[in-house]
C-alpha cells in the first residue's frame, strides 16, 4: 500500500459572514500518496484556495478530518501546527510573496529560522542549496525588485524545499507569469517531483497548466466532480522547446 | 529563533527604515536624556545645600531669642531687640547639657573698617574662642584670640578673608596691623580661611571676629548677648541637646509652667533637613517632567509600531505560513520595540550626562550624574519598550495567517 500523504475525508469549511454562511468547501474526500504530482482544478470562487488553506494547515476546516503523513491536525495547538508547516510544507503562492528588501538568500533562509533543528552555521549552506536546486545560486544576493517574475517565484520555490518538506502547496505559482515563464516553473515542478520525490499539490484554473501533472481533481461549487490520473503525462521541458516555434508559425499565419 | 537571530532581524527592520527609526528614538533620546539631566541638576544643588550646611558645622546649634508673649499689650519686638539672652546662658548650657562640647555667646554689629586710607563696611561679631571649634573654622595665618582675650575685653581681632582684599593692599601682611573698626583700634592677630557664600548668598568671609566682652563693651555698649552658638557632639545627640538647653534656659529665665519659651532652639540637622527637603520637591518636579516625555518618547514607539505592524501586515502572514508560531512574532516586534528604546536610551545617556556637564561649565550650576539616575532611566527605557510594544507586538502574533497573506 503507497504511503498516503495527505487524506482528507469528507471536508467541509463554512464562513459565517453576519447572518449568511457561505458554504465554501460542501465534503471533500480523496488522498494524495507520496510522489504525486496533483492538480487542483476549478473556476474562480469554487474552493481551491480554501481547500489549499486548510491542507496546508493555515485553516481549520469547520467538518471532516484530515490527516497529514497520519496526522490528525484537528488534534494539533496553534504552536504544533506552527511547526507541521514549517516542517512538512512548502508554499508557493501566486504573488511570490518575498520580503522586500531582503536578498534572495535571505528570503530563503527564512524557514530555517524557526527550524529548531538546523543549527545557526548551516543555514546558509542550506539556503545555497537550495537556491541552486531552482538554478538562481548566481543571484543570490540580489533584491527581489531586481528579479524577473520567474525569478521571484523560483526564489519563492527555494524557500519552500529549504526545510525539506514531504509537500509542495502551489495556490496559482503560475497565474501572474507569461506563458514561457509558466512553463519553466512547471519544469522546475516536474523536476522536483519526479528526480527529488517530492509531493506537490499544484492548485490552477488554466487547463493548459494542469497537463503536467499526473492527476487532477476538479472542483465546482466545492464538491468535487472530476478525479482522474493522467494517462498522458506532458513534459513541461517539451512544451518550452516547441514553444518559440509555435510563436514563429503564428507570426507566418499572421503574415500570410 | 534565539536573541541573536532576534537581535539580528530587528536591526535589519529597524535600518531598512532609518529615518523613522531615528525620529521614534528621537522621543526616547529626549525622555532619556532630560531625566538625567535634571535629576543630576536637582541631586547637584541637594548636594551643594548639604555641603555647604555641613560646612557651617552639622552639629552646630543656634539659639535665640523670641518673642513670647506681647507683655503690656505692646508690639512685638523684633528678636535682633530682645535682650533675654545673657553670658550667664551660655555658660549654664556649657556646664549642664550633656552632649554639648562648646558654647560660644556672640553679638554682632555692623560698621566702618579702616586700615590707613582704605576703609570697607563690614559686621563685626563678638565670640569666645570656641566660635572657631564650632564652626570648624580655621586660621590661615596668625592665631586665634584666647579666653584671656575675653575676659579683658582685649582689642584684637581676626579678619575674614573679603575684609583683608579690602582694606589691605595685598603686599603687606594682615597680622600684628592695627585697624579701626568705628574709631576703635584693633589688633589684627590672624586671618580667617575662606568660606564663600553660605546657602542664602551671603559672603562669610566679610567678616571680623572679636572677643565678645570687647564688641559688648567697647563698641555696642550693652550686657545682653544676641545669639549663642552651640556643637554638639555629634549630629544625632543635637535633638537630645536641644531639649536640654530648653530646660536650662527655661530656669535661667525663671520661666513658669505653661509660658511660652523666650528662646528659639535651632540645629543645623534641621536647617539641612528643611532645605533638602526643598530641593528634594524641586527634584521630583524636574524628574515628573522629564519622566512625562518619557511616556511621550513610548508612545510614540507605540504608535510607530501599530503602524509598522499594519504594514507589515503581509510579512507577518507569510512569516506564519512558513512556520512562525505566535511568540515567534510577538518576539520579533517587541525586539524591535526594545531595541529602539534601548538604543534611545543609550543615546539619551550620553546626551544627559553630557547637557549636565554643560549646565555646570555654561550655567555654572552645581549638577552630580547620580548612578541610580542613569541605571533607573535606563531601566524605564527598556521597560517602556517592552510595555509599549507588547500590545502592538501581540496584534501581530495574533493576526489569522490567511488573512494576513491576503492583506495588500
Ligand atoms: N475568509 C472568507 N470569508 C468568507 N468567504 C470566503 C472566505 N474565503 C473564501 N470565501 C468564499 O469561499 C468561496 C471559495 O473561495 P476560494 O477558495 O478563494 O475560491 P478559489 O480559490 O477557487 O477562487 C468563495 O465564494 C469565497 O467568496
Ligand atoms: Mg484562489
Amino acid at each position: 500500500m503507497p504511503n498516503k500523504i495527505l487524506d482528507i475525508n469528507d471536508l467541509k469549511r463554512e464562513f459565517i459572514m453576519g447572518v449568511e454562511t457561505i458554504k465554501a468547501l460542501k465534503g471533500i474526500t480523496f488522498s494524495v500518496d507520496a510522489g504525486e504530482f496533483v492538480t487542483i482544478m476549478g473556476s474562480s470562487g469554487s474552493g481551491k484556495t480554501t481547500l489549499l488553506n486548510i491542507l496546508g494547515c493555515l485553516d481549520i476546516p469547520t467538518e471532516g478530518t484530515y490527516l497529514l503523513d497520519g496526522v490528525n491536525i484537528k488534534t494539533l495547538s496553534r504552536n504544533e501546527l506552527a511547526k507541521l508547516r514549517n516542517h512538512k510544507i512548502g508554499f508557493v503562492f501566486q504573488s511570490y510573496n518575498l520580503l522586500a528588501r531582503t536578498s534572495a538568500i535571505e528570503n530563503v533562509e527564512l524557514p530555517l529560522f524557526y527550524n529548531a533543528d538546523i543549527p545557526t552555521k548551516q543555514r546558509r549552506e542550506k539556503a545555497m542549496n537550495a537556491l541552486e536546486a531552482v538554478g538562481l545560486k548566481d543571484r543570490m544576493d540580489h533584491m527581489p525588485n531586481q528579479l524577473s517574475g520567474g525569478q521571484q517565484q523560483r526564489v519563492a520555490i527555494a524557500r519552500a524545499l529549504v526545510n525539506e518538506p514531504v509537500m509542495i502547496l502551489a495556490d496559482e505559482a503560475t497565474g501572474n507569469l507569461d506563458t514561457k515563464t509558466s512553463y519553466e516553473i512547471m519544469m522546475l515542478f516536474q523536476e522536483l517531483n519526479s528526480k527529488q520525490g517530492k509531493t506537490i499539490v499544484f492548485v490552477t484554473h488554466e487547463p493548459d497548466i494542469a497537463v503536467f501533472s499526473s492527476r487532477t481533481v476538479t472542483l465546482k461549487d466545492g464538491r468535487v466532480i472530476k478525479d482522474l490520473k493522467n494517462e498522458n503525462v506532458h513534459s513541461a521541458k517539451d512544451a518550452l522547446a516547441s514553444l518559440p516555434v509555435e510563436k514563429e508559425t503564428e507570426e507566418i499565419k499572421q503574415a500570410t | 529563533m534565539n536573541v541573536f537571530n532576534l537581535l539580528g532581524l530587528a536591526w535589519k527592520a529597524l535600518t531598512r527604515n532609518k529615518m523613522r527609526s531615528a525620529l521614534t528614538m528621537l522621543g526616547i533620546i529626549i525622555g532619556v536624556g532630560a531625566v538625567i539631566t535634571m535629576v543630576s541638576i536637582g541631586e547637584g544643588s541637594k548636594q551643594s545645600i548639604r555641603s555647604q550646611l555641613s560646612s557651617m558645622g552639622s552639629n552646630m546649634i543656634t539659639i535665640r531669642p523670641f518673642s513670647n508673649s506681647t507683655a503690656g499689650g505692646g508690639a512685638r519686638v523684633g528678636a535682633g531687640g530682645l535682650q533675654t539672652l545673657k553670658v550667664k546662658d551660655a555658660s549654664s548650657i556649657l556646664n549642664e547639657v550633656s552632649f554639648v562640647t562648646d558654647v560660644s555667646p556672640a553679638v554682632s554689629t555692623n560698621g566702618q573698617a579702616i586700615n590707613a586710607s582704605l576703609n570697607w563696611p563690614t559686621s563685626l561679631q563678638g565670640v569666645s574662642p570656641d566660635y572657631l571649634t564650632i564652626r570648624d573654622w580655621k586660621l590661615v595665618s596668625g592665631t586665634a584670640f584666647t579666653d584671656d582675650d575675653v575676659a579683658t575685653a582685649g582689642k584684637v581681632c581676626l579678619l575674614g578673608q573679603t575684609v583683608v582684599d579690602n582694606i589691605f593692599n595685598g603686599v603687606e601682611s594682615p597680622v600684628g596691623k592695627v585697624i579701626r573698626f568705628n574709631k576703635i583700634p584693633l589688633k589684627v592677630m590672624g586671618v580667617l580661611e575662606k568660606k564663600g557664600e553660605n546657602t542664602f548668598g551671603q559672603d562669610q568671609d566679610d567678616i571680623i571676629l572679636a572677643p565678645y566682652t570687647t564688641v559688648q563693651k567697647r563698641i555696642m555698649a550693652i550686657t545682653h548677648i544676641q545669639t549663642i552658638y552651640a556643637a554638639a557632639v555629634d549630629e544625632k545627640s543635637s535633638d537630645t541637646a536641644t531639649k536640654e538647653i530648653g530646660v536650662v534656659l527655661r530656669a535661667n529665665h525663671k520661666l513658669h509652667f505653661g509660658e511660652e519659651d523666650d528662646f528659639r532652639v535651632r540645629t543645623q540637622a534641621e536647617l539641612i533637613s528643611t532645605m533638602s527637603s526643598t530641593s528634594q520637591l524641586l527634584t521630583v518636579l524636574l524628574t515628573a517632567i522629564a519622566a512625562i516625555s518619557l511616556l511621550v518618547g513610548g508612545i510614540g514607539i507605540m504608535n510607530i509600531m501599530y503602524v509598522s505592524v499594519t504594514e507589515r501586515t503581509k510579512e507577518i502572514g507569510l512569516r506564519m505560513a512558513i512556520g512562525a508560531r505566535g511568540i515567534d512574532i510577538l518576539l520579533q516586534f517587541l525586539t524591535e520595540a526594545i531595541l529602539i528604546s534601548i538604543t534611545g536610551g543609550i543615546i539619551g545617556v550620553i546626551l544627559g550626562i553630557s547637557s549636565a556637564k554643560l549646565v555646570t561649565v555654561f550655567l555654572a550650576w552645581p549638577t552630580l550624574i547620580s548612578q541610580s539616575s542613569v541605571v533607573l532611566s535606563f531601566v524605564v527605557c527598556a521597560v517602556t519598550g517592552v510595555f509599549f510594544g507588547y500590545y502592538p507586538a501581540l496584534k501581530a502574533s495574533r493576526l489569522d495567517p490567511i488573512e494576513a497573506l491576503r492583506y495588500e
